[in-house]
């Protein structure tokens, strides 16, 4: 089922929820809403599902205005943070509760659960209330409800937000591959831009209720369009700083306080006299060598493979990963070299990208 | 522990069981009086006899008012009568309260609780016109509806109070797995709030057994209609010294399926304060 979604509104009152968002989801697709807490993605969700009625635009499934469909007739499964489990019931009759309720024959019914629960691998727990079922089994059932009744379109409400760092990561794979074998169109909603990069097909990057940006992982990652973008994807985040682009003996030439440094042309003929641009540069990007800009190690942070590192440069922190081999301490004195062909510039008042739009 | 820490300790203990002594005493007198023909203070001063319980086979009133046992039956299906429809209706108004977005809704949550704290014995004239009117004055129908009235804004808040704690998650999951608004309400929600509702009905049951006020302003005195307080209060004339023995016997009487029906609700009851269940609530 593919989805599109027109200049979609949602207000109360005064409070815009969802600001005239344009969309379009193809059959299939896995798509992620992605922005921070009370951005308008699980309210743009709740519209698609037909819990909340739009105030404006139109949504359609496969050419079909859905508006005013209530959602029992929309065909969509869909899984909530909390799992939203019925716990007085058990794992089976949550599982057919949707077979259930269209009437389906008992011993189909039966066979339907037994298959998703199998699929899900809970398939020994039928007799089981939820609450005595671990979180991860929980999630399980909860899947495995939405599954059942066989949905053209998938919705999901951050179902990993509950889970520990360990189960996250599997069931995120898990879901992912669910997903490209049974081909069933999905929304992904999640502040996580891990999740996001990992398992979209396409992002869309939601801040105050606007769609930011609509494209792949790679896309949102390497050419963010607006400020918000650069800042909100990408871990460790990206390290910012204030700075004049001149053109000077054939070169691009950044200049900020405390640094300068040679930006490519490409990047550079975009942004040179502009004024005061906000420059971005990802902490991966941001390299320890023999020559370069001077800085200060301010603060150490040991991530295992990486360290973190605290760099000062006059008042500015950067943010760069160094190899542990290296073994810095607080206070040393080294070189920085910043890989400006992956440099990101923006515009200071409007935040939008000025290599990108 | 020093003496001080110790008495620290009892102290409120010492202070609950001083509180709960008079309550105590008055039941102790009450299965005591039941039983003597005569006490005196406290203690029973006579022999043990169990002649006050006579009026469990002859009514001690005369033929034409009504034996203990209609008496009772009135009272089980007033007091039943009043269960059901307040919690009934009360569940359907609390969820609408709790979930639905109405023209009108927040002047009516005011008027319920308005309504609660509302002195309804000033009223009692005017709904004797109206009951009069409807030709239900004197009939257990008439009784039932007038306290079904008056404990409807209790239950009505009550139900509404326990919608608000159940997960708008869950009712979502439901009707998107396809259920109608009635249907989520019967088969999701109100299994999740059954301990409200057991309290509830308790509460509505126990108003109902007791209540003296309303069945003995709506109905004739020695009526077929009376219930047990009603009955009780027979005991109490001018003329005659009262036999406190034969009252306490009936009340007694009045107290035991009370009894019964709290022992055995009263894990169900206790489950509204333990937790909800692990995880999605």
């Amino acid at each position: 089922m593919k989805v599109v979604l027109e200049n979609l509104t949602k207000r109360w009152g005064d409070v815009v929820g969802v600001d005239a968002i344009n969309l379009d989801i193809k059959d299939g697709e896995f798509v992620v809403f992605l922005g921070p807490s009370g951005c308008g993605k699980t309210t743009t969700l709740l519209i698609v599902a037909g819990i909340y009625k739009p105030t404006g635009g139109t949504i359609r499934f496969d050419d079909r205005v859905v508006n005013q469909v209530a959602p029992k007739d929309r065909n969509i499964g869909m899984v909530f943070q909390s799992y939203a489990l019925y716990p007085h019931m058990t794992v089976f009759q949550n599982i057919s509760y949707p077979l259930k309720l269209t009437k389906t024959p008992k011993a189909e019914m039966q066979e339907r659960a037994q298959q998703v629960a199998d699929m899900m691998g809970i398939g020994h727990l039928m007799d089981r209330k939820p609450a005595n079922l671990s979180g991860g089994q929980q999630q399980r059932v909860a899947l495995g409800r939405a599954l059942v009744k066989e949905p053209g379109l998938l919705l999901f409400d951050e179902p990993l937000s509950n889970l520990d760092a360990r189960l996250r990561l599997s069931m995120r794979s898990e879901i992912k591959r669910l997903q490209v074998e049974l081909g069933i169109t999905s929304i992904y909603v999640t502040h996580d831009q891990v999740e996001a990069m990992t398992m979209a097909d396409r992002i869309a990057v939601i801040c105050d209720g606007q769609l930011h940006a609509y494209d792949t992982p790679a896309e949102v990652y390497d050419r963010p369009r607006t400020l918000f973008i650069a800042r909100f994807v990408g871990n460790p985040p990206m390290n910012f700083t204030e700075v004049e682009v001149f053109q000077a003996n054939g070169a691009y030439h950044a200049r900020g306080e405390g640094l300068e440094m040679v930006v490519p042309a490409d990047r550079g003929e975009k942004v040179a006299g502009k004024g005061k641009v906000i420059m971005g540069i990802r902490p991966e990007d941001v390299i320890i060598a023999s020559e370069g800009i001077p800085g200060e190690v301010h603060g150490i942070e040991p991530l295992g493979r990486d360290h973190l590192v605290d760099m000062k440069i006059e008042d500015i922190h950067f943010y760069l990963l160094a190899d542990p081999s290296l073994s810095l301490k607080s206070g040393d004195r080294v070189k920085l070299v910043f890989k400006t062909e992956k440099s990101q510039f923006f515009d200071k008042k409007s935040e939008r990208s000025l290599l990108w739009n | 522990m020093t003496l001080r820490k110790r008495l620290w300790t009892a102290a409120p203990y010492i202070v609950l069981v001083i509180s709960i002594l008079p309550i105590f005493l008055g039941y102790f007198w009450l299965l005591i009086s039941s039983f003597s023909t005569q006490t005196e203070g406290l203690l029973p001063v006579g022999n043990l006899t169990l002649e006050h319980f006579s009026f469990l086979r002859e009514t001690p009133f005369g033929t034409s008012y009504p034996s203990i046992w209609r008496v009772t039956f009135n009272t089980f299906l007033i007091a039943s009568f009043m269960t059901i429809t307040v919690v009934m209706v009360s569940a359907l108004a609390g969820y609408a309260l709790s979930r639905l977005n109405f023209p009108g809704r927040k002047p009516f949550l005011s008027l319920t609780l308005i309504l609660h704290a509302f002195p309804s014995v000033t009223l009692l004239i005017g709904i004797f016109f109206v009951l009069r009117a409807l030709g239900l004055y004197n009939t257990i129908l008439g009784v039932g509806l007038v306290m079904v009235g008056f404990e409807m804004p209790f239950g009505i808040w009550l139900m509404k109070g326990f919608f608000d704690n159940v997960s708008w998650d869950m009712e979502r999951a439901a009707l998107i797995d396809g259920a109608t608004r009635l249907q989520v309400w019967w088969q999701i929600i109100l299994p999740t709030i059954k301990p409200g509702m057991a309290a509830l009905a308790l509460f509505s049951f126990i108003s109902g057994w007791n209540a003296w006020l309303i069945p003995r302003t709506f109905t004739i005195g020695a009526g077929q209609q009376a219930t047990l307080s009603v009955y009780l209060q027979n005991f109490q004339g001018e003329t005659v010294a009262v036999d406190w023995g034969a009252v306490t016997a009936v009340g007694l009487f009045q107290l035991i399926p009370v009894a019964i029906f709290f022992i055995f609700t009263q894990d169900l009851l206790l489950s509204i304060y333990a937790g909800g269940s692990k995880g999605g609530v």
